[in-house]
């Protein structure tokens, strides 16, 4: 696993591995991304078996992608009008906008914390670099927030909102929240193979998470509330991602500054911490998961 | 037996190499462990990581062109020792060296997602082992055809009997053309028809691979396929020898008499 395997083309020099005792420390950086990048064929075939083990690909799976985060926008627009007393269309496109952003990254992390331990066998049987194995559900996350964007256009259309060539940037947001995704992902499945019961605790985790972005709330409405909410709401990840992309994409209009490098301070950030503890603690894996 | 490993042109007349090796595992008493179970332990000021011994200072090495059997009682080790070969497993102490790209067939089949099918096992299982999609999708077919599986290799591999799960899994360890073949009790739920195919499929490979590890309770297959045995106890080397050798002694240890149930079943 650490020294880069040849192609079979090279069965005339045979590959020279030599283990040796480590316990949590860290595998050779160079050889081990060569060797993920040599089979990131791997990770995209298991997010796909993935995807075909949920019946993507027959017409009521593709149906359902874009039917549950509409049904889950229409849930919670109901409740906010009930709160707010008034109803407010545009703030539907805002709620779709942020919402299936934000479902993206709860699916990368909430799929990428059972990854490992739900992939036993692979895991016991095969040598090869698992971080593959988090990424993949990140790619299986991206791939069912994929069909939402039409149906996002669609609603922006219909409300009127205006249609600029800096909606093409919000996919800068879009990358960061994905490697943020990725770098979550990582230490979500690491921890959860210590502690199995890490996947109950974060759906409460991430729904807290989501109160504190501006996915129920607009970003003007930090403005209204108190200084502890405040610092909370600022200090989220989530809200310098998801502001600047519904800022682009829905009012397309220049986020601050500010937006842009806190949003790629916390996915490279979190992307590196990540990706280095998994791969610290990846050779336990095996034991623990026996 | 003991003189340099690796001549001047870094080519070795080993295989694999085990200096030394012992693997403690730390694991918790839970089966699963849990950030609760965590917390009441550790408001009780209790510790709850085991140790276990799996391996024992166990030191070998395997010369190319044999094939080594490997005997033991359930958890003697045997499953370890091999994964630690693959470099699945670290070793705790020791140090292992191998020559070759090995191809492991542990613990019956590569089947680790049973909703999909054998086939799309198949190809997961290859790529992971570091092969290009081109050559997977060349040999997938040769694995399918081998197993003789007919329609059943595009069904969910839920549906598959352990025989016939044990049929793909050995059929990709052979298929992945490895210098270090490596099998684990793959032969023990197949049918007559299957052994004997397995057996031949076998004996090609030991023509053309580096090394085999042949782990089994089937003492009359190591003692047909094997040129070496090795049996380990409690993860200690017990003996190293012939065949023969070798299965007779463990034989005597374990005090059961030589009959035709013994040999195939132990």
């Amino acid at each position: 696993m650490t020294v880069a395997r040849r192609a079979v083309e090279e069965d005339f020099n045979p590959v020279y591995h030599q283990y040796g005792p480590h316990r949590a420390g860290l595998p050779p950086l160079a050889g081990y991304f060569r060797e993920l990048w040599h089979r990131r064929e791997f990770a995209a075939e298991l997010s796909k078996a993935s995807l075909r083990g949920a019946n993507i690909n027959t017409f009521f799976g593709q149906a359902w992608l874009v039917l549950n985060p509409l049904l889950l926008a229409a849930i919670y627009y109901l409740l906010v009008t009930i709160i707010r007393q008034e109803h407010d269309p545009a703030f539907f496109t805002h709620l779709t906008c942020s919402l299936f952003a934000f479902t993206l990254v709860q699916t990368a992390v909430t799929s990428g914390a059972t990854s490992v331990t739900g992939s036993g066998k692979l895991v016991l049987n095969t040598a090869f670099p698992r971080l593959l194995i988090p990424l993949s559900a990140v790619r299986t996350a991206f791939f069912r927030f994929l069909p939402t964007i039409p149906v996002y256009l669609i609603l922006h259309a219909i409300s009127g909102n205006p249609w600029s060539p800096l909606m093409l940037l919000s996919l800068y947001f879009l990358l960061m929240m994905v490697i943020f995704s990725m770098g979550l992902a990582a230490i979500f499945a690491t921890l959860q193979v210590y502690f199995r019961d890490t996947s109950s605790f974060l759906p409460y985790f991430v729904r807290l998470w989501m109160y504190l972005s501006p996915v129920l709330w607009a970003p003007e409405m930090l403005n209204n509330m108190g200084r502890t909410i405040r610092f909370l709401v600022e200090l989220n990840p989530m809200y310098a991602m998801l502001g600047g992309y519904t800022d682009l994409l829905q009012e397309g209009r220049m986020p601050l500054d500010y937006m842009w490098w806190a949003s790629a301070a916390w996915a490279i950030g979190t992307a590196a911490v990540g990706f280095l503890f998994f791969m610290s603690r990846e050779r336990e894996f095996a034991v623990r998961l026996v | 037996m003991s003189s340099l490993s690796v001549s001047s042109n870094g080519t070795s007349k080993y295989a694999v190499k085990v200096d030394d090796l012992s693997i403690t595992y730390r694991t918790t008493f839970e089966r699963k462990p849990t950030l609760k179970t965590a917390l009441v332990r550790f408001g009780r000021g209790e510790r709850a990581v085991k140790e276990v011994h799996a391996i024992k200072n166990v030191s070998f090495e395997v010369r190319n062109g044999s094939a080594m059997g490997i005997i033991g009682a359930n958890g003697a080790g045997k499953s370890t020792l091999m994964r630690a070969m693959a470099g699945i497993l670290p070793p705790t102490s020791g140090s292992i060296e191998v020559w070759g790209r090995a191809s492991t067939l542990l613990a019956l089949g590569v089947g680790f997602n049973n909703a999909l099918s054998g086939r799309e096992n198949i190809i997961l299982g290859g790529l992971a082992s570091g092969l290009s999609r081109k050559e997977v999708e060349e040999r997938a077919d040769q694995i399918a055809e081998w197993t003789e599986l007919g329609d059943f290799i595009d069904m969910p591999m839920r549906t598959y009997s352990s025989g016939m799960s044990a049929r793909v899994g050995f059929s990709v360890a052979v298929h992945m053309r490895p210098d270090i073949l490596m099998i684990d009790e793959a032969l023990s739920t197949g049918d007559a028809h299957f052994r004997e195919k397995a057996n031949a499929k076998m004996a090609e490979l030991r023509e053309s691979a580096r090394a085999m590890f042949l782990v089994s309770h089937g003492l009359g297959s190591i003692k047909e396929m094997c040129n070496e045995a090795i049996w380990l106890d409690h993860g200690t080397l017990m003996m190293r020898g012939e065949p023969e050798e070798v299965v007779d002694a463990y034989m005597k240890f374990l005090k059961v008499k030589k009959s035709a149930t013994t040999t195939e079943d132990i």
